[in-house]
């Protein structure tokens, strides 16, 4: 069931306890305990809004960086991937396989900003080898939501 | 203007001007004219394809896919419709000479019925049903025997009632189950008990398994996997609802080697081939597209419970549906026919559901309400339908 109940989340986080309940056939007390229960778990972390910023007067700016870290005897990529994500305007962290190590997305003020925090912070952390900074230009397509609206087209309203 | 009429009539085909307009088709027009519907009258995913499919067809037309294909189909589809037919369904057919690739299961149906049928011919179908069978049958001279399917059997089917209605003219048995509308299925001992009856009676079955992938409590190997039935079964399928392809238009029947050649021949002559660009993503539906079908049937599932749960709460008796995209609640304790039930709702609520008697007269006291509809309309649609049944007391 949060199989199911964790599936309906990813495709909406703001659907009412009460649809789950129904679309499951549980009831709605059950459905709000396990969701509760998953999220004292820490399975749940948070809910985001998924937001096409251009339609917005949001002016950040966001930048995706790949970091070549040298590894450590313990904990490898771990210290330092730690103390990259205790910075606020770091947003999101992965570590990947391929040319580089860590995948850091930052959001700042300004183009500025963000090239402040990759020379005088993210640079010069113990263990950084490199960075290399892309800024993002436009977004088309997040967490399974493409940003422009398809043309609606007006399907039979009755067919056999 | 009476001479002018008299003409009329003399140019057009009596058997055909006779068919009764579609109940549906009837409805079609009233609803066009109400703006800003609701509806749950649509007989079709309201998915949009799968994004792989579509490439499937674009990347057709861009390699210059373009011209016809053999009057079976592509072979490379057939083989796979074929493996497909063994590994989900557990009936083995060759794709050379027992599959043929068709306009959707409407025209492998209509083939189907043109292949087998001399005038005369009796034809038992389950009622109610999908609005084209009757009709289809007369349009081939045959003679429709309907036999009424009821809620208190879960709309499945009595076999001592089949036996009751054959006769010697008796030619062929139309299945459709998982059933338009009412969602009903068959269990493992009717089949084997309608199979046994139509080998016992040698009749051919005709099963449409147009909806067969929507079934949502584990599905049966078909009745075509029964023994006896290899040689007397023709098997209906196609892409629309379970791939979201209604406008691919591409469907299939597979059968003895006889009955599909004497149906290619119709095909031959009248269609040629189905849309080469179709086949093609049909092939990649098959190859690629289980796991988005997966996800749509699961989908549906969630949305039946939806449904199910707001109709009985709306005071609306319905069962729930084993299969295809259906509800089929009975409106009987509203007092209203099926007509005027879904005509009052629609004016006066603005939601659509179709009169359960376009699917045949023992539709009265049910509407279908399809739930192939975002989860949005459906809940809009079923606090609407509380009030007007409270409206109605
Ligand atoms: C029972 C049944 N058979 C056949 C069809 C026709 O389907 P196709 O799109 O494959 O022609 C439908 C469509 O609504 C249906 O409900």
């Amino acid at each position: 069931m949060n199989e199911k109940i964790l599936n309906l989340l990813n495709g909406n986080a703001r659907i009412s306890s009460s649809e789950i309940a129904a679309r499951l056939e549980k009831s709605q007390q059950e459905i709000e305990s396990a969701i509760s229960k998953m999220e004292d778990d820490g399975i749940i972390r948070g809910y985001k809004v998924i937001l096409n910023e251009d339609a917005t007067n949001d002016s950040s700016v966001r930048a995706l960086i790949e970091v070549r870290v040298t590894p450590e005897r313990d904990g490898g990529f771990n210290n330092v991937a730690k103390r990259i994500c205790r910075f606020p305007e770091v947003t999101d962290v992965y570590l990947v396989s391929g040319d580089y190590d860590l995948r850091v997305e930052v959001k700042g003020e300004s183009l500025q900003d963000v090239a402040a925090f990759v020379h005088s912070k993210l640079a010069t952390i113990n263990g950084v080898i490199s960075t290399a900074t892309m800024f993002l230009l436009k977004k088309y397509k997040e967490a399974g939501k493409i940003m422009d609206g398809e043309d609606s087209y007006e399907r039979l309203k009755i067919v056999p | 203007m009476n001479d002018s009429k008299l003409y009329r009539k003399k140019r057009l085909a009596t058997h055909i001007s006779e068919l009764p307009k579609s109940g549906i088709r009837e409805f079609f027009d009233i609803v066009n004219n109400v703006e800003d519907v609701i509806s749950l009258g649509v007989g079709e995913p309201d998915f949009v394809t799968p994004w792989q499919i579509c490439e499937a067809a674009i990347y057709s037309i861009e390699k210059g896919h373009t011209g016809y294909t053999s009057n079976l189909g592509l072979y490379s589809l057939r083989k796979e419709i074929c493996k497909y037919l063994e590994s989900d369904y557990g009936c083995s057919y060759r794709p050379d000479n027992e599959c043929i690739v068709t306009v959707g299961v409407s025209e492998a149906f209509d083939l189907a019925i043109r292949a087998i049928t001399n005038p005369g011919d009796e034809i038992i179908y389950f009622e109610p049903c999908y609005v084209s069978y009757n009709a289809e049958i007369r349009m081939a001279f045959g003679v429709p025997v309907a036999l009424e399917t009821h809620e208190e059997n879960e709309f499945s089917i009595d076999v001592e009632a089949v036996r009751s209605k054959i006769t010697p003219k008796t030619k062929a048995i139309i299945l459709n189950f998982p059933c338009n509308p009412t969602g009903g299925t068959l269990n493992s001992r009717q089949m084997q008990e309608l199979a046994a009856l139509a080998v016992e009676n040698n009749l051919i079955v005709l099963t449409d398994e147009i909806y067969s992938e929507l079934t949502y409590e584990g599905r049966l190997p078909s009745i075509a996997s029964l023994p006896g039935m290899k040689e007397r079964c023709i098997f209906l399928h196609g892409f629309s609802k379970a791939f979201a392809m209604t406008g691919f238009r591409i469907g299939f029947a597979c059968g003895p080697e006889d009955i599909i050649g004497t149906m290619m021949k119709i095909h031959q002559y009248s269609m040629m081939c189905a849309s080469t660009v179709a086949q093609e993503a049909a092939e990649e539906a098959l190859k690629n597209g289980r796991r988005e079908m997966e996800k749509m049937r699961e989908e549906y599932m969630q949305r039946r419970n939806l449904m199910v749960k707001g109709l009985n709460e709306a005071g609306l008796k319905c069962l729930k549906p084993k299969g295809a995209f259906y509800a089929f609640p009975s409106i009987k304790n509203t007092g209203l026919t099926s007509n005027d039930f879904a005509k009052k709702f629609l004016e006066q609520h603005k939601v659509a559901v179709i009169p359960g008697t376009a699917f045949g007269p023992c539709g009265e006291g049910y509407v279908r309400c399809c739930y192939a509809a975002s989860v949005e309309n459906i809940q809009e649609a079923l606090r609407r339908m509380a009030l007007f049944v409270e409206s109605l007391r």
